[in-house]
């Protein structure tokens, strides 16, 4: 009994919500890693996504949940589309600040809008019980294993899609527009059309990872569960886990889901339970020293540290 | 037989400086044709404007017989027009492969469907343009280089890699800016044999840039000479060597040897 409990405890505190971040990660690298557009939209483009599928399961229950995710992925692709018009015209710290914008517009908006939430008093989404192939992945009855085997089934099938996007011709001309984008256009390649399809694909990324965190994660949402905060904290694993690459992604996701369970559990392990402000002071100090020295230090993240592991542990113990 | 290039009576004005004025020039398929002329003659804006970074102010510029004038570089890029720069402008911190690869991206069409339902259509693709590539690797002779990010390469192995990601596009017109710049004199022979190698063997016509005014003697068809923006002349090679009001340009502005004594 109390390993089962534990077993859902990892399920629900660090497996689910690491392949759920590990989604929203992934979209974002595409834009941010690859294609060189900083957003800070993220939260709200995941916003779009959880309330897009709330809308679309409450109206068409009969609807299969996974086609509703990803329904609700268009929808923020579409979103996505909207706001990435500006990159056009600006670029880097501009272009961050009218992402931001659209954080806060969209936040605003569902708040404002008691539509999205078909009205609710609290103000909150709550999702509905849902099944796939007859196991109910949704809902409050979903057990913890079916939500984490619906997320993984997702983060993987969007891993592989990505991975297939970024190693062909659409993940080349997105990294030509953020390495040279002259000569990305001399070469034939469009930059409007090109920035705008990694916003969109970026956001479907986003949205879906959006609906899984209320669905799958967190069971109810209210508009704070997408803050400016949660924008921080995936753009944290995107350059912790190494920028540009999609195992980065993982590897960010991994750490910042990681690091505050570690900082709980190893004082209370050796004995020297550390205050919860302090341990939350602790966690804010490590992922800003991190992000620090990741920025300067090694721009290629985690992804980048693995890779020269794996090349020393092949050679170990030989140094050549 | 009408010209594949035709500039006609180009001006462009940046602020004050009249960089080029009522320039005309028309280019026939398979020729390679060089513009020379003293540092600040307008000879960049001229290809600039070719290649729709530039819109000229006044005039016209066609390409088989249609007009581009206000194209963007992307669509002048389809159309078959690929050019190398002055200063190089390789994506740096890739492969040589991928950025070879990329000079393939107009003649590719897998799209986002297709990566994801099409798997092995797209990948076929890959297969297909991987070919081609491999082609024009073997030309330059870089088979060694294909993993090597292009800004950890030598100077004069950048112009090729830039020249071998011009090529990947299958142009219909080079655009070549001072593909020699800053190359010894061995580096300079291979830039030579090459362009006129694509030139025949592929019969790509070539507008080319150059300050040595050896290479452009021994490989153009004919020259074009720029002097403060304007087109002080016009011919073969040796009809532009023998005239007089190059020579004058060329005396009375001893800059441009200037710039090649810095270089050499
Ligand atoms: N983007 C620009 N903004 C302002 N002035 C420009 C710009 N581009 C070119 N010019 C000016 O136009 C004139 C022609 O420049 P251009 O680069 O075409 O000369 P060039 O013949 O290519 O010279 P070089 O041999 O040095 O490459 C120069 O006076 C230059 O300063
Ligand atoms: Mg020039």
């Amino acid at each position: 009994m109390i390993y089962r409990e534990a077993g859902q405890y990892w399920l629900q505190a660090v497996l689910i919500p690491f392949l759920i971040y590990s989604m929203a990660a992934i979209g974002l690298n595409l834009l941010t890693g690859y294609a060189g557009q900083l957003s800070l939209g993220t939260g709200g483009f995941m916003a779009v996504g959880g309330y897009a599928a709330f809308k679309l399961t409450t109206a068409f229950p009969w609807l299969n949940i996974v086609v509703v995710f990803a329904l609700a992925g268009v929808i923020a692709a579409l979103v996505g589309l909207v706001f990435g018009v500006p990159s056009l015209r600006i670029k880097g710290f501009y272009l961050a600040v009218a992402t931001l914008a659209a954080q806060f517009f969209l936040i605003w908006l569902f708040n404002k809008v008691a539509w999205f939430t078909n009205y609710a008093s609290s103000g909150t989404i709550t999702a509905p019980p849902r099944t796939v192939a007859g196991v109910m992945v949704t809902g409050p009855l979903a057990t913890a294993g079916a939500r984490y085997v619906a997320a993984l089934g997702l983060v993987m099938l969007g891993a592989l899609v990505a991975k297939n996007l970024v190693r062909g011709r659409i993940g080349r001309s997105w990294m030509a527009i953020r390495d040279r984008d002259i000569a990305a256009e001399i070469i034939g390649v469009r930059p409007l059309r090109t920035k705008l399809l990694a916003f969109g694909i970026s956001s479907f990324y986003c949205g879906v990872a959006g609906a899984e965190y209320v669905f799958l994660y967190l069971g109810s949402a209210e508009t704070l569960a997408f803050d400016i905060g949660l924008s921080f904290l995936v753009l944290f694993m995107v350059i912790i886990g190494g920028l540009g690459s999609i195992l980065g992604s993982f590897l960010g996701a991994a750490f910042i889901v990681l690091v505050p369970i570690f900082l709980t559990n190893v004082p209370h392990m050796l004995h020297l339970p550390l205050p919860v402000a302090l341990q939350k002071q602790i966690e804010l100090m490590v992922f800003g020293g991190l992000i620090i020295f990741f920025l300067i230090v090694e721009p290629h993240g985690l992804a980048r540290l693995w890779q020269i592991a794996k090349e020393k542990l092949r050679l170990w113990p030989f140094p050549h | 037989m009408s010209a594949l290039v035709e500039i006609r009576e180009v001006s462009k004005a940046f602020g004050g400086v009249q960089a080029v004025t009522r320039v005309s020039l028309d280019v026939t398929k398979g020729e390679i044709v060089s513009v020379i002329g003293p540092n600040g003659a307008g000879k960049t804006t001229v290809l600039n404007m070719v290649s729709g970074f530039y819109h000229p102010d006044t005039g016209r510029i066609a390409l088989e017989g249609r007009d581009v004038t206000d194209l963007a570089p992307s669509r002048i890029a389809e159309l078959g027009v690929a050019r190398t720069f002055q200063n190089i402008a390789l994506f740096r911190g890739m492969t040589v492969l991928d950025n070879l690869m990329l000079g393939r991206h107009v003649h590719m069409k897998s799209g986002v469907l297709s990566s994801f339902l099409y798997w092995g259509l797209a990948q076929k693709e890959e297969v297909r343009h991987r070919r081609r590539v491999e082609d024009i690797i073997d030309f330059l002779k870089i088979q060694d280089l294909r993993t090597r990010p292009t800004g950890s390469l030598a100077y004069g192995l950048q112009k090729r890699v830039e020249l071998g990601r011009a090529l990947a596009l299958d142009p219909k017109v080079l655009l070549l800016d001072e593909p020699m710049g800053g190359m010894n004199q061995e580096e300079k022979e291979d830039m030579a044999r090459f362009i006129l190698d694509v030139n025949e063997e592929w019969g790509t016509t070539i507008i080319l840039i150059e300050h040595d005014m050896g290479v452009v003697m021994d490989i153009s068809d004919r020259v074009a000479v720029l002097d403060m923006g304007q087109k002080i002349a016009e011919g073969t090679p040796d009809e532009v060597r023998a005239n007089p009001a190059v020579i004058k340009a060329y005396l009375g502005e001893p800059k441009a040897s200037a710039k090649e004594a810095r270089r050499g």
